[in-house]
C-alpha cells in the first residue's frame, strides 16, 4: 500500500519503524487487521481515521501497551517484540497518550523521574533537573519543574508528556490526538515545535481526525478504516475532500447548511450566577447569558473552565450560591432538576454512559427516562407498558436507532445510537430550551452531521438550544452567537458572522482582546 | 484524685506509657500508609495484629524465645496480607469485603486455636525495657523517652524511614505514584501489581510486628480480641494523619496518650466507670474523622483495583 518516497525526503533512508501485517484482535472486534504500515527518519506522519478506525490500537501495539495477535514489528529494519512500553522506551519509542498519564498530586520533576533506568536505589533529581532543564531551552519551553501537575494548564501538562518521552531518548514520538484539549494558539505553538523536531531527526506519528491538523503539519498520512489501511499519501498530493473520502468511505458535507433565521423571544436568562465546583471553590463569578427562541448559542472554552459546573447547575442538579435563572420568565433558580424538567428544559449530558442513560435498562424504558410517572406512560399506580413500546418504537424509526427490539438492553448500542437514544427522549419531551453540553463528543463524523442536523431542526421549530462544545469547529458550524466562557466568567460573546476564530482562541486561553 | 495525677512520678508514668502505648499504633499505621499510598486500602489489619499476637504467643510458650515469637508473628502479618493481596490485586475482589472477612476470619481463628489448645495461666516472659546509654539518664526525659523496649524505638524509628523511602528513592515514588494514577505507571513500563504487592505485604508484616507487641511487651497472656480495634485505630491514624509520617504521629500520640490516661487513672483508682476511660481513644478517634472531611492527601486511587482498560 506505500507510496514511492516524496520528494523531500532522502531516499536512502529506509523505514524507521515498520509494521508487516499487524493484527489485533480483542474479543469481540478485529481491531487492526492485516496492516502494513512505516514512518520514516524525520517525518511527521499522521494516522487519520474516525474513532474506532483502529488508530490508537495501532499506536498502542508500537509502544507495547497491546500485544499485537499477529504480525511483525520491524523497528530500524529489525523485527523487534515489544511486549511492554518499557521495552518500547528502551528502545526509543515515546508516546504522549490521548488522556494525559501524569500523576497530578506529584511534581513536574517526579511525573518525569517516574520509571527512569537510573542507577541505585535513590532518585537522582539533580541530573535529571539539568537535563530536563536542557532539553527545555532547545524547545523554548518554560516550566516550573518544581510545580505540582494539577497547577498547570492542559497545554503545559501536555509539555510534562513530551519531555517524559524526549528524556527517554524518544527517536520515534506519538502523539495521540494531542490537539483535542488545546486552544488553536496552543495548537499552532505544537505544530512549530513538532516541526523544529523533525527536522532534528525525530519521528512523529500524530494521530487524529482532524483534517485541518493533518494538512497543517504532516508529510504524509496514512488513512485507517474499521482497522484497515484504505491509503497512505503524501499530505502534499492531496485534499482535505480526498482525506475525508478515505476516512469516511463517502462523500461528506462539511457544514450542515445552517439557514438564518430570526431569533425570538428571550427563553433562558441567567443573571449574575454563582456556583461552587465539587472541592467547595467559586467556579463561576457572576456569569450573565441570555438563549432566544430559534438561536443556538454556542459556549466555546477550553475544558474546565466551568462548563461542566455551569451546565449543572442550569438542570438543575448542582446548586447555585447565588443568582437567577429563569425559564420563560419565571424563576427556576432553586427548583429540583425534575421539576426544570417539566418546565420545558430538556438536557443532553456529556457523558452518555454515565449520566444519560440507564444501560441496564431496555431501550424502550431509557427512550422514557425522565417521564415514567406521566401520561401516557403511566396511570395511577402502573406503568403502562404498551404506550411506552409504541413510543418506543415511533422513535427507533424517526431517529434511524439501530437496535434489534424496542426492549433490547441500552448497553449493547453502539455509541452513536446510545445518542440517538438521548436525543429522541429529550426531543420528545417537546422542550422549549434544550441544553447540549459536548453532544458530539467521541462520535463518528457520520453521526455528528446527523445530530447537527436534528439540532439545527430543533432550532427552526423555535427551541432555544445552548450548546457547550470544546470543538470550535462544531461551535463555528452551529451556532448563531458564540459566548467564550473562561474561567467561569463569559469573556465575549459575538454574532458567529462577525468574529474571527483567532478572536475566540486568544479569549479561550484567557487573552484580552 | 486529679492532685494524685499531677506529682511528678505520676507524669512521668503517664507520658512513659503512651510512648509505649502507641509501639503498635504507629508500627501498624506505618505499615498501612504504605499499603494505601500503593492504592490498596488494607481494612484487615486488626485481624494482621490479632494474629501477630497469638502467633506471638504461641511460639513464645512453645519454645520460650522471644525473637522467634516475633519473626513467627512477622510472618504470620505477612501470609495474612497475601492473602488480601492475591484477592484485591490479581483477582480484583472488593477491598473493603476482603479486609473485612479476613477480620472475622482472625477473630474466630486465633479464638479457637487459643481454646482448643492453650491454657489462659499459660504466661510468657515480655521483651526488657533497653535503656539507651546517657540519653536514659536525662531527667524526665530520659525516663519517658529513652527507657523503652526495642520494638519502641523501632517504631520511631520507622517514621523517618518511611518517610524517606516514600519520598526520596524510587521504589517510594513508584508505590506512591501507583496509589494515585496506575495507568501513568504502567505506561512507564513499571509492573502496578508487583509494586502493590510488596506495599500490602510491606503492611502485613509491620502489622505482624506490632501485634506481637501485645504478648511481649503489654500483656504476658492472650486473650480474646487481645487488640481490641487498635487496627482500625491504625487505619484512623492514616486518615487524620492526611496520609503524612508526621502528623500521623500527633494523631497516634493523642491516641495513645487516652490510652494511657485510662491505664493510669485505672491504677490509681478513680470514680469515673473504667469503660468510660476505655472507650475515649474511639470517641476521639470519631471526632477526628468528622473533622477530616477534606482529605487532601487521600491517593487518588485509593481501594480502585487496577484493571487495564
Amino acid at each position: 500500500m506505500t507510496e514511492a518516497n516524496p520528494t523531500h525526503f532522502d531516499p536512502s533512508h529506509t523505514a524507521f519503524i515498520e509494521t508487516i501485517s499487524l493484527t489485533k484482535k480483542f474479543p469481540m472486534v478485529l481491531a487492526l487487521d492485516q496492516v502494513n504500515f512505516e514512518v520514516k527518519k524525520g517525518e511527521i506522519h499522521c494516522l487519520l481515521g474516525e474513532n474506532g478506525a483502529g488508530k490508537t490500537t495501532l499506536a498502542e501495539c508500537l509502544y507495547g501497551y497491546y500485544r499485537p495477535s499477529s504480525g511483525l514489528i520491524k523497528w530500524k529494519g529489525k523485527a523487534v517484540e515489544i511486549p511492554s512500553p518499557s521495552v518500547a522506551m528502551r528502545l526509543g519509542i515515546g508516546m504522549v497518550h490521548q488522556h494525559f498519564m501524569l500523576v497530578e498530586p506529584h511534581t513536574v520533576l517526579e511525573n518525569i523521574i517516574l520509571g527512569l533506568d537510573t542507577p541505585g536505589i535513590m532518585l537522582d533529581t539533580r541530573s535529571t533537573r539539568k537535563r530536563i532543564l536542557e532539553l527545555c531551552e532547545i524547545y523554548n519551553v518554560s516550566l516550573n519543574l518544581d510545580a505540582y501537575v494539577w497547577q498547570l494548564s492542559v497545554g503545559e501538562q501536555q509539555w510534562v508528556e513530551i519531555l517524559k518521552a524526549l528524556y527517554e531518548g524518544a527517536e520515534l514520538l506519538i502523539l495521540d490526538e494531542p490537539t483535542a484539549v488545546l486552544t488553536p494558539q496552543e495548537s499552532e505553538r505544537l505544530f512549530g515545535v513538532l516541526k523544529q523536531m523533525s527536522l532534528s531527526g525525530l519521528s512523529i506519528i500524530f494521530i487524529t481526525h482532524k483534517l485541518n491538523e493533518v494538512i497543517a503539519v504532516s508529510d504524509r498520512v496514512t488513512v485507517l478504516r474499521k482497522g484497515r489501511v484504505i491509503n497512505t499519501v503524501n499530505t502534499a498530493e492531496v485534499t482535505k475532500a480526498d482525506l475525508a473520502k478515505m476516512m469516511v468511505g463517502r462523500e461528506v458535507v462539511f457544514r450542515v447548511s445552517r439557514e438564518e433565521v430570526q431569533a425570538g423571544e428571550v427563553l433562558l436568562e441567567v443573571e449574575d450566577l454563582r456556583a461552587c465546583n465539587d472541592l467547595g471553590l467559586e467556579c463561576i463569578h457572576g456569569l450573565n447569558l441570555k438563549l432566544h427562541a430559534r438561536e443556538i448559542l454556542g459556549i466555546a472554552g477550553v475544558a474546565g473552565n466551568g462548563q461542566k459546573e455551569l451546565f449543572e447547575t442550569l438542570i438543575g442538579v448542582r446548586k447555585p450560591s447565588s443568582g437567577h435563572i429563569r425559564l420563560l420568565k419565571e424563576e427556576i433558580t432553586h427548583q429540583s432538576a425534575g421539576m426544570i424538567y417539566d418546565k420545558g428544559m430538556a438536557h443532553i449530558p456529556s457523558n452518555r454512559i454515565k449520566e444519560g442513560l440507564i444501560l441496564d435498562f431496555t431501550v424502550a424504558e431509557n427512550l422514557i427516562l425522565g417521564r415514567e410517572w406521566k401520561l401516557p406512560f403511566s396511570s395511577r399506580f402502573q406503568l403502562n407498558k404498551r404506550a411506552i413500546r409504541d413510543f418506543a418504537q415511533r422513535n427507533i424509526k424517526d431517529f434511524d436507532i439501530v437496535t434489534p427490539a424496542v426492549d433490547h438492553p441500552t448497553g449493547k448500542l453502539s455509541g452513536g445510537n446510545l445518542q440517538k437514544v438521548i436525543l429522541a427522549r429529550e426531543i420528545g419531551s417537546q422542550p422549549h430550551v434544550l441544553i447540549a453540553n459536548q453532544p458530539c463528543r467521541g462520535l463518528d463524523v457520520g453521526v455528528i452531521e446527523y445530530v447537527h442536523t436534528q439540532l439545527l431542526k430543533l432550532r427552526e421549530e423555535g427551541v432555544g438550544i445552548l450548546l457547550f462544545s470544546e470543538d470550535l469547529d462544531e461551535i463555528l458550524t452551529l451556532s448563531d452567537r458564540i459566548a467564550v466562557i473562561y474561567q467561569g466568567e463569559i469573556v465575549g460573546l459575538f454574532r458567529t458572522k462577525d468574529v474571527h476564530l483567532e478572536t475566540i482562541g486568544l479569549l479561550m486561553a484567557g487573552g484580552k482582546d | 484524685m486529679f492532685h494524685d495525677l499531677l506529682t511528678s512520678a505520676i507524669l512521668i508514668n503517664l507520658f512513659a506509657t503512651m510512648i509505649r502505648l502507641s509501639t503498635p499504633l504507629l508500627i501498624s499505621a506505618m505499615g498501612e500508609l504504605v499499603a494505601e499510598r500503593s492504592g490498596v486500602m488494607n481494612l484487615g489489619v486488626e485481624g494482621m495484629m490479632l494474629m501477630g499476637a497469638l502467633v506471638n504467643y504461641m511460639i513464645t510458650v512453645n519454645t520460650g524465645r522471644l525473637w522467634l515469637g516475633l519473626l513467627a508473628a512477622t510472618i504470620a502479618g505477612g501470609l495474612m496480607s497475601m492473602i488480601l493481596a492475591v484477592m484485591s490485586i490479581t483477582l480484583k475482589v472488593d477491598q473493603t469485603v476482603t479486609g473485612l472477612s479476613l477480620n472475622l476470619l482472625s477473630s474466630g481463628l486465633t479464638l479457637f486455636i487459643f481454646r482448643a489448645f492453650y491454657k489462659t495461666e499459660n504466661v510468657i516472659d515480655l521483651f526488657p525495657q533497653v535503656p539507651i546509654p546517657l540519653l536514659s539518664n536525662i531527667p524526665y526525659i530520659g525516663e519517658i523517652f529513652f527507657n523503652q523496649k526495642g520494638l519502641t524505638y523501632f517504631a520511631f524509628l520507622c517514621i523517618p524511614v518511611i518517610a524517606f523511602i516514600l519520598n526520596r528513592t524510587k521504589i517510594g515514588l513508584a508505590i506512591r505514584s501507583a496509589g494515585e494514577n496506575p495507568h501513568a505507571v504502567d505506561t512507564r513500563g513499571l509492573n502496578v501489581d508487583k509494586l502493590r504487592y510488596i506495599a500490602v505485604i510491606f503492611g502485613g508484616l509491620m502489622a505482624g510486628i506490632a501485634g506481637s507487641f501485645f504478648t511481649n511487651g503489654i500483656s504476658s497472656r492472650f486473650m480474646q480480641e487481645i487488640t481490641a480495634g487498635r487496627g482500625w485505630l491504625a487505619i484512623i491514624i492514616v486518615i487524620a494523619g492526611n496520609w503524612q509520617p508526621l502528623r500521623m504521629l500527633i494523631a497516634t500520640l493523642v491516641f495513645a496518650l487516652l490510652d494511657a490516661f485510662q491505664f493510669t487513672l485505672q491504677g490509681i483508682g478513680t470514680d469515673i466507670p473504667f469503660q468510660i476511660l476505655l472507650s475515649m481513644p474511639y470517641i476521639i478517634a470519631l471526632v477526628a474523622l468528622m473533622s477530616s472531611r477534606v482529605r487532601s492527601r487521600m491517593p487518588g486511587s485509593l481501594g480502585v483495583p487496577y484493571i487495564k482498560d
